[in-house]
């Protein structure tokens, strides 16, 4: 007791005390820093696991009311692509592999030349995880593509689902972005989100023909309508549409996939 | 090269620091009465943000992120105390270098100096750094031109309000809120850079 | 229950000591998080707590504090509740948090509660700077609110998320304006606040540097 009576009673500005209270005070909030972080990091991981796999079904509209998102996604399957040669990669655990953090990690990226980041991302991991939906048989019905490119502001993350022929676009989404409310913000507007349903990615020659054009042809299976007033944020969201399509995203992948080869 | 120009003017005018994020708001407003007083905060910040962007990028890399320090260890939740940390003592370590060795600048800059361990710009520097994964390389570039931003937004609106002190604002409107209407013309000009790319 | 005292350090800074329109203290925050109500309802609850709490810690050992370290302990104590306070809010309300991005961990360097802390918790006992956080807290809030609450009705004719007024897209009547969702529309809101206030309390009209002379007639 007489031991902290003589550390009250000290002078304020002597040495001593300096040291002892900035120790002391370290000590106390280290404690309630590290007790915070480390008893809440379950339910954070969980939270962020769970907004992705959110986000995954509502682009691949498989969210249902009723169910959870647990239960809906067992019938997701995860699996890590290697880009440049569109194989699956199987010694990388999807459950595990986190692309954006790959893509920043020297050894794990790819740094794009001008020429070939046309959707302005400078670098990307060298793998990828994809999401392969299956029906009641087992067999592929959907598979759904992580995408991200710059708009006007923002780099947009989104998904891309396309149908088992890996040409048929049956979902698009953004999940995270930052362009002007109102305006390229539209880009998470249900109706504009809709327009891509059913259009294909590739022409009958295999080359991209997806596009965001002004006053697209509704009929047209290539052109997707562009937001009226967000003409950079559109750009955007065609050059990532291209770069992800093309030689340098997954277009090794899909080569494969609409060959016929194992999905 | 390219990519770091592109880099810095992003920084200055697309995503200016006081401008389009509002950052370091409360400096921004309070001293900003006269130009030579802005200059010399302007110059201020800058110097502190090109020293702390890439000082705290190197405490991120080396010790925060996952498996740097310790195989498993993820001590990133400890962020934002080491961050404030590198700045304050960063701002402490330059007040004495300047007292010591440029006391011209020292006078010129004392009394905002302790001023800049608050300013949010400084700190927002830092975390948005974090936030989008910068290099080392390129959080010297981000800390200059984020600093140079602000700098810029501050003198600019140190002009004006030179200016407009002798303007007849409404009664009310006088002092605080004619400056926030001000600043908020201002911000939309600047959103006129929105979407320059180089 | 409540003394004089105690009623006054609250009810002071929610109008006539509002720590945004009068003292110019924690600005930053209360532009950037503005465009939805949701958002400024979680900044300020994680505002006034932080505030709250690191009054009461700060007060709590404001005599035995060396004042050559004072500024440093109080940023530590700042510093650790707004991570406690961030983890708090990733664990249980994710999406909110990830909207408020960095404006959480800016809390830190918000002038309100390094202002409070030294201007008032270094001075006063334990549950009065409590009271005094509580207080400049709610005075934040109410202003964050209030200007969640026009730029959300009419930038997307929504209040915390629910229509209020149909919009054009969705089959109703209303045209969102755009400029309300930007940022510089809260300077504008801010703005023309405080003008109402100090219309309303004439006491804190600023004295003009330069006063205009008034032209006599002949």
């Amino acid at each position: 007791m007489s031991l902290i009576r003589d550390f009250l009673d000290m002078p304020n500005d002597s040495t001593q005390k300096t040291v002892i209270v900035a120790t002391l005070l370290c000590l106390v909030c280290s404690v309630l820093v590290s007790g915070a972080a480390v008893a809440l990091k379950p339910i954070q991981a969980q939270n962020k696991a769970l907004d992705k796999k959110k986000n995954i079904l509502q682009i691949a509209g498989l969210m249902q009311a009723d169910k959870t998102v647990d239960e809906l996604f067992s019938q997701v399957e995860a699996r890590v692509v290697e880009l440049e040669s569109g194989d699956y990669a199987k010694d990388i655990d999807p459950n595990t592999f986190d692309a954006r953090a790959a893509a920043v990690d020297p050894t794990q990226n790819v740094v794009l030349t001008r020429a070939q980041d046309i959707a302005s991302i400078k670098r990307r991991a060298k793998y990828a995880t994809v999401y392969l939906v299956r029906n009641a048989q087992q067999q592929v019905e959907k598979i759904i593509l992580p995408v991200s490119g710059y708009g006007l502001w923002s780099t947009l993350h989104g998904f891309m689902s396309l149908s088992s022929d890996a040409n048929t676009v049956t979902g698009f989404g953004f999940y995270e972005h930052a362009e002007t409310p109102g305006l390229g913000g539209e880009v998470d507007n249900p109706q504009w989100k809709a327009l891509w349903s059913g259009k294909q990615v590739f022409d009958e020659q295999g080359n991209i023909a997806l596009d965001v054009v002004k006053s697209a042809n509704p009929d047209s299976p290539y052109e997707v309508d562009a937001l009226s007033g967000a003409t950079l944020t559109s750009n955007g969201v065609k050059n990532l549409v291209h770069y992800w399509a093309g030689a340098h995203g997954f277009g090794p992948y899909l080569e494969k996939a609409r060959s016929g080869g194992e999905l | 090269m390219e990519a770091a120009l592109s880099l810095f003017f992003k920084a200055v005018f697309v995503e200016n620091m006081a401008l389009t994020f509002f950052l370091g708001m409360c400096t921004f407003i309070a001293i900003s009465k006269k130009i030579s007083t802005a200059i010399g905060l302007g110059i201020a910040v800058l110097v502190v943000q090109v020293i702390t962007v890439p000082a705290n990028n190197l405490i991120l890399n080396v010790f925060l992120k996952e498996n740097a320090l310790l195989e498993g260890v993820d001590l990133r939740f400890l962020g934002l105390i080491s961050y404030i940390g590198v700045i304050a003592a960063m701002v402490q370590i330059l007040e004495m270098f300047l007292d010591k060795f440029v006391p011209a600048l020292y006078n010129a800059l004392g009394v905002f100096l302790p001023l800049i361990t608050v300013n949010c710009a400084i700190l927002g520097g830092s975390l948005f750094m974090v936030e989008r994964d910068y290099t080392f390389g390129e959080s010297v570039v981000y800390g200059f031109g984020s600093g140079f931003g602000w700098a810029l937004a501050i003198v600019a609106l140190a002009g004006v309000r030179e200016k407009l002190k002798y303007s007849d604002v409404p009664q009310g409107l006088q002092g605080l809120g004619i400056i926030f209407i001000t600043v908020g013309l201002m911000s939309l000009g600047f959103m006129a850079f929105s979407g320059i790319q180089l | 229950m409540i003394n004089k005292a105690q009623r006054e350090v609250l009810v002071d800074p929610l109008v006539d000591n509002n720590p945004i329109t009068l003292q110019i203290l924690g600005i930053c925050s209360a532009l950037a998080v503005t465009s939805s109500l949701k958002t400024a309802l979680l900044m300020a609850i994680a505002l006034t707590t932080v505030l709250a709490f690191s009054n009461a810690s700060i007060s709590s050992i404001r005599n035995h504090v060396p004042s050559n370290i004072r500024i440093i302990v109080q940023m530590t104590i700042i510093a650790s509740l707004v991570i406690v306070v961030d983890q708090v809010l990733r664990a249980y309300a994710y999406d909110t948090a990830k909207q408020l991005s960095v404006f959480v961990g800016l809390i830190i360097t918000n002038c309100i509660v390094m202002g409070r802390a030294e201007a008032y918790a270094m001075k006063n006992g334990v549950g009065m700077s409590f009271l005094d956080g509580i207080g400049n807290g709610l005075g934040y809030s109410l202003l964050l609110i209030v200007v969640a609450f026009f730029r959300e009705l009419f930038g997307s004719g929504t209040l915390y998320g629910y229509e209020v007024m149909k919009l054009v897209k969705n089959g109703g009547w209303y045209e969102p304006n755009g400029l309300m969702l930007l940022p510089p529309s809260a300077f504008f809101i801010i703005g023309l606040l405080i003008w109402g206030i100090r219309v309303w309390k004439p006491a804190q009209v600023e004295q003009p540097d330069f006063k205009i002379h008034e032209q006599h007639g002949h």
